[in-house]
C-alpha cells in the first residue's frame, strides 16, 4: 500500500469507532430519549407515583425478557413463556381457593409462601418439559415451545373451565392469607416486585458473567460443535435456559394475580412477543452467543416507558402499535448496520498492520 | 516472467490484494492464466491459493487490484458473472447438495426445462451421462450425491465444471480425495480439454503430479507470488525452495527421547456410516506416552471419524478405549475429557472455536472447573493461565479480551491448541493441526507437539501430508476406507510404502498388520 491511502484510512477508522460506540450504546440513548421527550409531552410523568405505576408495568416484562436472553442467547426462542404466566397465576389462585383435595374427605390448605413455591415449581417445570422437547426429542424450539404454549394455556382454561378465580384473600383460619402481598406490598417505599426484579436481575448477571453456567451458554449460542467438543454439556445448558425462563414466567404469573387478586386464565396472552421485543431492543442476537442482561432490562424499560408514555399523552392503542413496531425494525437495522461497521473497522486496522 | 510466449494469455491479474477478518490472504498478486495449458499454483496451506482463485471464480471480490479478461477490465459480483464470461471452477470443498441427484446438481442453476418452464429430468440425466461417461467414474446421474464416496462427489464437481464448456477452468485440488486410477482419468480429461484451448488453472499440493501435467508454474508464499516460470525450467528442488524460502520445512527435530509406557490403546473401534458399511473399520491402535503417532490418509479414509469415535462423539459407535491401562467406560465428551483426552479438530471454525467469544474466553472454555471455587470463575487464576498459555505457544495478540475471529489462522489453531493443553490432557488427538495456518505458525505447532510429547504426553495426529507424517511422526499408522492398512515404524516407512497403503481397501480386505 503506498502511503497516501493509508493516510486517508486514519480518520476513517477512528470515526468508524465514533460511530460505533454510539450505536454501541443505542438502547440506552433510545431510553434517555424516550424519557426526555415524555417528559415534556406528558404532563405529571415525571411524578413519583407515575414512574412506581411505570416500573412495576415494566418489571412483568423484564422478568419474561430476562429469561428470553438465555433461551435466545443459545440459539433457542421460548414462545410458551406467555401461556405459562396465565398457567401459573391459576395455579396460585386455585391453591388459594381449594387447596389440594386428597380424596378421601381431606383437603390441605398450603399458607402463601408454599403456594409461591410450588406456582415457581410448576413454572420450572413446564419449562423443563420445553427442553426435554428441544434435548432428547430434537423438536426445533420454536415449534416446541409454540406446543407447549397451546398446552398450556388450554390447561389454564380447563382448571377453571374458563372462569376467573375471583377474590383471593384466603381465609384466616386455614392460613392462606397474605397472597396481595406480592402484587401490593412495599419495602423501603418501593414495591415488592421491584425488589424481586432487582434479586433476579442481579443474580442472573452475575450468573452470565462469574459463573461456568454462564460461560457455556455463550458459547453454544455462538458454535453448538465446538462446545460440545470443548466437553460443555450442551444438553443441561439448553434444560437450564428453558427451565429458567419458566421460572420467570411463573414469578409473573404470580404478581399479576397478587396484583389483580384474582386469576383470569387468559392472562400473559402474547407476553412472549413483548419479551422477545425486549431482548432484541437491548441487543440480544437472534442467531444466538450474544445478548446482555442489563441491555435487555434496558430494552424492556423503553417499550415499558414508551407504551405507558403514549398512553398518558392519549395516543391511540392502534398508533401505539404501529410505533412499538417501528422501534423494535429500526433497533434491528441498527443492530446489522453495527455489525457491518464493527467488521469493517476490524479489517481497516488489520490491513493496516498487516 | 519467461519471454517465451507459446500459449496466449487470456486472463492477467494486476497487484490484487485480499483481506480478510484475521488475515491478509493475498497481497499484491500478480498472475497470468494461458490459454491451452496448465497453469499450475502451488503453495504450502495458507498460503493464498484458494483465495486468489476464488477471486478468480468470482466468489471474492479482491479488496484491491484489477482483473483483466483477454485484455479488458472485468469485475464479477458473483461467481454466476464469471461463469458468464467462462470461468468455471472446482471447488476444494465440495460445492455439492447432497441430497440432490447428480444431475440436478450438475444443471444446479441453469437447468434444463421445456418449454412450459418444466425441468426437463430426463434430458438433464442424459447430458450428464455424458460428461460422467467421460469420467468413467462409474456414477448413474440419478443417484444422490450423499450416497457417494468422497471420492467420487469429487468427480461429480469435476463433471459439473466440465459441463460449463468454460474458457478458463479451475481445478482447486482436485486430486485430494481421488485413487490413482481415477487421476489418471482426470489427467486424460484434462489433456482433451487442453487440446481444445482451454485454459487450466491447476492447485493441487502433490508434486510429481504437478511436474507431470503443468506447462506454466507459479508459486505463492504467505500471500505473495514468490515465482513464475515455465515448467520444463524448473525442478522440484526450485518449487519447494519458492515455496517455503529455504531447501527445507522447518520440522522440529526429534530430540531422541525414548517413548514411556503404553498410555492409550483403542480396540476395534467402529463406525457404522449412515448410508451403510462402515465409517471406521476394526481399528485397533496402542500410543506409548511420549510418543508421536501420525495417521496417515487420503480424505475421507476415516481418520477423523476415528478421532470422533474416541471422543465419544458417536453413541452408535462401538470398541473400547483404555488410558494408561483403565477402560475408559464413559461414553460422553465431557468426561472422557475428565479422562485425559483431548481433540484438536480439523475444522477449526466449525469445530474448533466459537468465533464471537475472545480469546481468553476461548481458551478457558473447556477447563473453567479448575477456576471455579463453587460457583463463581476467579478472574485471578482464570487470566494467569491465558497469560501463560499466550506466552508458551507464542499467540500473537495484543489483549487476551480480542474477538478471536481478529486473529490470523495461525494463531486461531494455537488458541484451539491452548484449549485443548489448558484440560491437562494425557492423550492429545489432532486432526491436520497444520491445515490452512502460514510457515510459521505451522513451525510453531510443530515445534508445540515435538515438546509436548517430551513431556511425556501421547500425541495422535492425522494427516494428508506425508512430508509431515514423515518428518514428525514416531511410527506412521496408514488408513484407508476405514480400515487401519498399514503401520510403520519411523526407520522403515517409505513414501512408495505409505502412498501403497493409503490406496488399499478400496479393492478386497486388506490384512491389518502390527509391529
Amino acid at each position: 500500500m503506498t502511503d497516501i491511502p493509508a493516510k486517508a484510512a486514519v480518520p476513517s477508522v477512528s470515526s468508524g469507532s465514533l460511530l460505533l460506540t454510539l450505536m454501541k450504546a443505542r438502547t440506552f440513548i433510545a431510553l434517555i430519549a424516550v424519557l426526555i421527550f415524555f417528559s415534556i409531552a406528558a404532563p405529571n410523568f415525571l411524578s413519583t407515583a407515575n414512574l412506581i405505576l411505570m416500573s412495576k408495568h415494566v418489571a412483568l416484562n423484564a422478568f419474561l425478557a430476562m429469561g428470553m436472553t438465555f433461551v435466545i442467547i443459545t440459539g433457542g426462542i421460548d414462545l410458551s413463556v406467555g401461556s405459562i404466566v396465565g398457567l401459573c397465576g391459576m395455579v396460585a389462585g386455585y391453591l388459594v381457593l381449594n387447596g389440594i383435595d386428597l380424596q378421601f374427605g381431606y383437603t390441605i390448605y398450603f399458607n402463601v409462601f408454599e403456594i409461591a413455591l410450588i406456582t415457581l415449581a410448576v413454572g420450572i417445570l413446564i419449562g423443563a418439559v420445553n427442553g426435554l422437547l428441544i434435548t432428547r426429542l430434537n423438536v426445533a424450539p420454536f415449534i416446541a415451545t409454540l406446543g407447549v404454549l397451546y398446552v398450556a394455556r388450554g390447561l389454564a382454561l380447563l382448571s377453571s373451565d374458563g372462569r376467573t378465580f375471583p377474590n383471593l384473600v384466603g381465609k384466616p383460619e386455614l392460613g392462606t392469607t397474605g397472597f396481595g402481598f406480592l402484587g401490593a406490598g412495599r419495602v423501603l417505599g418501593l414495591p415488592v416486585a421491584i425488589w424481586i426484579l432487582i434479586v433476579v436481575a442481579l443474580g442472573a448477571a452475575y450468573l452470565a458473567r462469574y459463573t461456568p453456567l454462564g460461560r457455556h451458554i455463550f458459547a453454544v449460542g455462538g458454535n453448538e460443535r465446538a462446545s460440545r467438543i470443548s466437553g460443555v454439556r450442551v444438553n443441561m445448558v439448553k434444560m437450564f435456559v428453558y427451565m429458567f425462563s419458566g421460572l420467570c414466567a411463573a414469578i409473573v404469573g404470580l404478581i399479576i394475580s397478587s396484583e389483580l387478586m384474582a386469576s383470569h386464565p387468559a392472562t400473559g396472552e402474547s407476553f412472549e412477543l413483548n419479551a422477545i421485543a425486549a431482548a432484541v431492543l437491548g441487543g440480544t442476537s437472534m442467531s444466538g452467543g450474544r445478548g446482555t442482561i442489563g441491555g435487555t432490562i434496558v430494552g424492556a424499560f423503553v417499550i415499558g416507558i414508551l407504551s405507558d408514555g403514549l398512553v398518558m399523552m392519549g395516543v391511540s392503542s392502534f398508533w401505539q402499535m404501529v410505533i412499538k413496531g417501528l422501534v423494535i425494525i429500526v433497533a434491528v437495522v441498527v443492530d446489522q448496520a453495527q455489525r457491518r461497521l464493527q467488521s469493517r473497522v476490524t479489517l481497516m486496522q488489520m490491513a493496516k498492520a498487516g | 516472467m519467461s519471454a517465451v510466449v507459446a500459449h496466449d494469455v487470456i486472463l492477467k491479474l494486476e497487484d490484487v490484494s485480499k483481506v480478510y477478518s484475521g488475515t491478509v490472504a493475498v497481497k499484491r498478486a500478480n498472475f497470468e492464466v494461458r490459454k491451452g495449458a496448465v497453469n499450475v499454483l502451488v503453495g504450502e496451506n495458507g498460503a493464498g491459493k484458494s483465495t486468489l482463485m476464488k477471486i478468480i471464480a468470482g466468489v471474492e471480490q479482491p479488496t484491491l487490484g484489477r482483473i483483466l479478461l483477454e485484455g479488458e477490465e472485468v469485475s464479477f459480483s458473483s461467481s454466476g458473472d464469471a461463469v458468464n464470461r467462462g470461468i468455471g471452477m472446482v471447488f476444494q470443498e465440495l460445492n455439492l447438495f447432497g441430497n440432490l441427484t447428480v444431475a440436478e446438481n450438475i444443471f444446479a442453476t441453469r437447468e434444463i426445462t421445456n418449454r412450459f418452464r418444466k425441468i426437463d429430468r430426463k434430458e438433464q440425466e442424459r447430458r450428464a451421462a455424458q460428461f460422467l461417461e467421460r469420467l468413467q467414474a462409474g456414477i448413474r446421474p440419478d443417484m444422490l450425491v450423499e450416497d457417494l464416496r468422497i471420492g467420487q462427489q469429487q468427480l461429480v464437481e469435476i463433471a459439473k465444471a466440465v459441463s460449463l464448456d468454460a474458457r478458463i477452468l479451475i481445478m482447486d485440488e482436485p486430486t485430494s480425495a481421488l485413487s490413482a486410477a481415477e487421476v489418471e482419468i482426470l489427467f486424460k480429461v484434462i489433456a482433451d480439454l487442453k487440446a481444445r484451448g482451454v485454459a487450466i488453472v491447476y492447485i493441487s499440493h502433490r508434486l510429481e503430479e504437478l511436474i507431470r501435467i503443468g506447462d506454466y508454474i507459479t508459486v505463492l508464499r504467505d500471500g505473495h507470488i514468490t515465482g513464475q516460470d515455465e515448467m520444463r525450467n524448473v525442478d522440484t528442488r526450485w518449487i519447494v525452495r519458492q515455496m517455503i524460502g529455504s531447501d527445507a520445512k522447518d520440522f522440529a527435530k526429534a530430540d531422541g527421547h525414548v517413548p514411556g509406557e503404553e498410555i492409550f490403546r483403542a480396540e476395534d473401534i467402529c463406525l457404522p456410516r449412515a448410508t451403510g458399511g462402515l465409517a471406521v473399520d476394526h481399528v485397533s491402535l496402542s500410543l506409548r506416552a511420549g510418543e508421536i503417532l501420525g495417521i496417515y490418509g487420503l480424505m475421507g479414509a476415516g481418520r477423523s471419524e476415528l478421532f470422533d469415535c474416541i471422543m465419544g462423539r458417536h453413541g452408535q459407535a462401538t470398541g473400547a478405549i483404555f488410558i494408561a491401562g483403565k477402560r475408559v467406560k464413559e461414553r460422553d465428551t465431557t468426561r472422557r475429557i475428565r479422562r485425559g483426552l483431548a481433540l484438536i479438530p480439523e475444522d477449526r471454525q466449525r469445530e474448533g472455536l466459537v468465533s464471537i467469544l475472545s480469546v481468553a474466553s476461548n481458551l478457558t472454555l473447556a477447563s473453567l472447573s479448575r477456576f471455579v471455587r463453587l460457583f463463581h470463575i476467579r478472574s485471578g487464576p482464570e487470566r494467569q493461565a491465558v497469560t501463560q498459555m499466550v506466552r508458551e505457544l507464542a499467540i500473537k495478540v495484543a489483549d487476551p479480551a480480542q474477538d478471536v475471529s481478529s486473529l490470523s489462522g495461525g494463531n486461531q489453531q494455537k488458541v484451539v491448541i491452548g484449549k485443548a493443553l489448558l484440560t491437562g490432557p494425557k492423550v492429545l488427538l489432532m486432526d491436520e493441526p497444520s491445515r490452512g495456518i502460514d510457515v510459521g505458525a505451522k513451525a510453531d505447532v510443530f515445534r508445540t507437539m515435538r515438546k509436548l510429547s517430551r513431556d511425556g504426553l501421547g500425541i495422535l495426529f492425522a494427516t494428508s501430508d506425508l512430508d509431515e507424517v514423515m518428518a514428525l511422526s514416531d511410527r506412521i499408522a496408514v488408513m484407508s476406507n476405514g480400515k487401519l492398512t498399514g503401520m510403520f515404524d519411523r526407520a522403515e516407512a517409505t513414501e512408495a510404502a505409505l502412498v501403497a497403503a493409503s490406496a488399499l481397501g478400496h479393492g478386497p480386505a486388506p490384512h491389518t498388520e502390527n509391529p
